[in-house]
């Protein structure tokens, strides 16, 4: 490499760390402000915050980087807060199956008989208790994501070919979107679709969360959630509830 | 309220995307963007004439424009750069009804961001682009604009096909993920004729969604799979087929046979005019990229905005990857 090309891309490394890092000098500056109005939020100091209505939230789900996943004290806080809000159902999602592996002998042991209308969904959910308000808990993972899409296609075809005596005719194979979620649900991958999603993570990915569940799912990135704040959950819920969607008109 | 915060921005994000593509028109080889017939400024503007020294001027500040934006490039290639982003242009109604013009303009003033960005994106050495045009779910819209939609894009579609300086200058492959069928002949005709023409282009590949929906095309993907398979199960010739005995459909097979096969998943999904949905787009493809959701609305997306996007996913870049080899496993 000649020397003037090198001196050039040494500048423009330079130039490019000094611009990141002024990215991060002022992103640093707003965690800050933005962290002193969570605060304030959790000490009920601004009235919106206070009185905002959260009939629309029905079903919230939650993103959880691989890492952090296995921080079951700030998950439980975290089920905890969202229980004090009024959440009743609450999908935790992490791409590995982790949240699974760590509560599953408490989802085994307390399946409970009043959470029938979420019996579809499978296996992966119980009744908790939290703070003196009940809020139903599901577990989900990648293998429920793009993997429990392509068993639910499996189903269909075989179903399909099981069904057809003449499967040599010409008629073209028409599934519909309602057969792929009958599917999903009789595999135990058709839970309801989240109203909201919050990312707990360093990054604004949904991580694999099931196509068939997060069409129209406001998505909302919270940071990491070592650094989870209360009044960042009511902001997150307070903006949710100003949202209108036109699903497409 | 998202309109207000959009609104915010407006006057000068607006009037930077309108001289960013007039500086591309100086700077590319024969005023690509005036073959695609930029919407005419609005009437508040009244044509000047401009005299020699004024065009001098302006020659001067658009090549100073030129080079400071080449110099921005230089320097954010320097870290990692993506390399498919997708767009989902929302927000060109309600520009419209902001700067009280016909609905219609801002879908117009929407397909000029979308070729300035589609040239800064080539600049930057983006490989892919793909664009939500048009949802399956749009086609609740009232008739009257899902006509008029229909019949720009059939009209953007046909100086395509006319005026090939864009396509040319990017050696542009272009590609229709939907329902097709779903489309009015005309524009459905147009949109394969456009396909084939560009069909054997090396450059970059312009993917744009219309009509759309990602459950759409997942469910399309196990039927496409299904035929295959039924037409591998057996002979039709009264020996019996096997039985049912395949192999389990796999995500790999699913990927196969999905719209995007052949392309890269996203780096980036730009949302714009701050909506924080993903409204049925590339589910599937998303797993690992980076959401976006900027305040801006699609007209006024220009190239500031696109540099700051990718600083900002040069800033998560590390994180991603790591937990695309953690997961590794799973994909």
């Amino acid at each position: 490499m000649s020397r003037p090309s090198v001196i050039i891309n040494l500048t423009l490394g330079l130039l490019w760390f000094i611009v990141h890092l002024a990215i991060n000098f002022f992103s640093l500056w707003s965690h800050l402000i933005y962290n002193i109005e969570y605060y304030l939020i959790s000490f009920g100091l601004f009235p919106k915050y206070r009185k905002f209505q959260l009939e629309r939230l029905k079903y919230l789900a939650v993103v959880v980087d691989i890492r952090e996943a296995k921080n079951v004290a700030k998950i439980k806080q975290l089920l905890c807060w969202l229980s004090t809000i009024g959440v009743k159902y609450v999908c935790l999602y992490d791409i590995d199956g982790v949240l699974k592996k760590t509560f599953e002998p408490a989802i085994n042991g307390s399946r409970d008989v009043n959470s029938g209308s979420y019996l579809d969904v499978g296996a992966n959910m119980k009744v908790l208790t939290c703070c003196q308000k009940e809020m139903t808990v599901e577990y989900i993972s990648g293998s429920d994501g793009k993997e429990g899409i392509a068993k639910a296609a499996n189903l269909l075809c075989s179903t399909y070919f099981n069904g057809d005596k003449d499967t040599c005719g010409n008629d073209e194979i028409v599934f519909t979107e309602a057969d792929m979620s009958g599917a999903l649900k009789a595999i135990g991958c058709g839970g309801p679709e989240p109203d909201l999603l919050l990312v707990y993570g360093p990054a604004r990915c949904h991580l694999g969360f099931p196509a068939w569940r997060l069409r129209y799912t406001e998505i909302m990135h919270m940071g990491p959630l070592n650094s989870m704040k209360y009044g960042a959950i009511v902001k997150a819920f307070y903006n949710f509830s100003k949202k209108y969607q036109n699903f497409g008109k | 309220m998202t309109g207000t915060r959009a609104r915010r921005g407006s006057t000068t994000t607006s009037h930077d995307s309108q001289k960013a593509q007039e500086n591309l028109h100086d700077g590319a080889p024969s005023s690509s963007l005036t073959s695609c017939r930029l919407p005419s400024r609005p009437a508040t503007q009244n044509p000047k004439m401009e005299k020699p020294d004024e065009l001098i001027t302006t020659g001067v500040l658009a090549s100073l424009q030129n080079f400071i934006r080449k110099c921005i490039v230089a320097v954010i290639s320097y870290g990692p750069m993506p390399k498919h982003i997708a767009f989902i242009m929302d927000g060109n109604r309600r520009y419209a009804k902001f700067r009280s013009i016909k609905e219609g303009s801002g879908h117009r003033m929407g397909f000029s961001a979308l070729i300035a960005s589609l040239l800064y994106c080539y600049e930057m050495g983006v490989e892919y682009i793909t664009v939500y045009a048009f949802s399956i779910d749009n086609f609740k819209r009232d008739p009257a604009e899902v006509q008029s939609l229909m019949e720009l894009m059939e009209e953007k579609i046909n100086e395509l096909l006319e005026n090939r300086n864009v396509i040319n200058k990017v050696n542009c492959k272009m590609n229709f993920w939907g329902n097709l069928d779903l489309l009015s002949e005309p524009v459905r005709l147009a949109a394969q004729k456009l396909m084939a023409s560009t069909a054997e282009n090396k450059g970059l590949v312009f993917s744009v969604c219309m009509p759309y929906n990602s459950t759409s095309e997942i469910v399309n993907a196990v039927n496409e799979l299904c035929t295959e398979r039924r037409e591998h199960a057996g002979n039709c010739n009264g020996n019996s087929p096997n039985n049912g005995v395949h192999s389990d459909i796999s995500v790999e097979d699913l990927d196969r046979h999905m719209y995007s096969a052949g392309c890269p998943d996203p780096d980036i999904v730009i949302r714009t005019s701050g909506e924080t949905r993903l409204s049925n787009f590339l589910l599937w493809q998303t797993t690992f990229s980076h959401l976006q959701n900027p305040d801006p609305l699609w007209p006024e997306f220009s190239f500031r905005h696109l540099v700051w996007a990718i600083l900002q996913y040069q800033r998560v870049y590390p994180y991603i990857e790591q937990t695309k080899k953690l997961a590794k496993k799973l994909l």
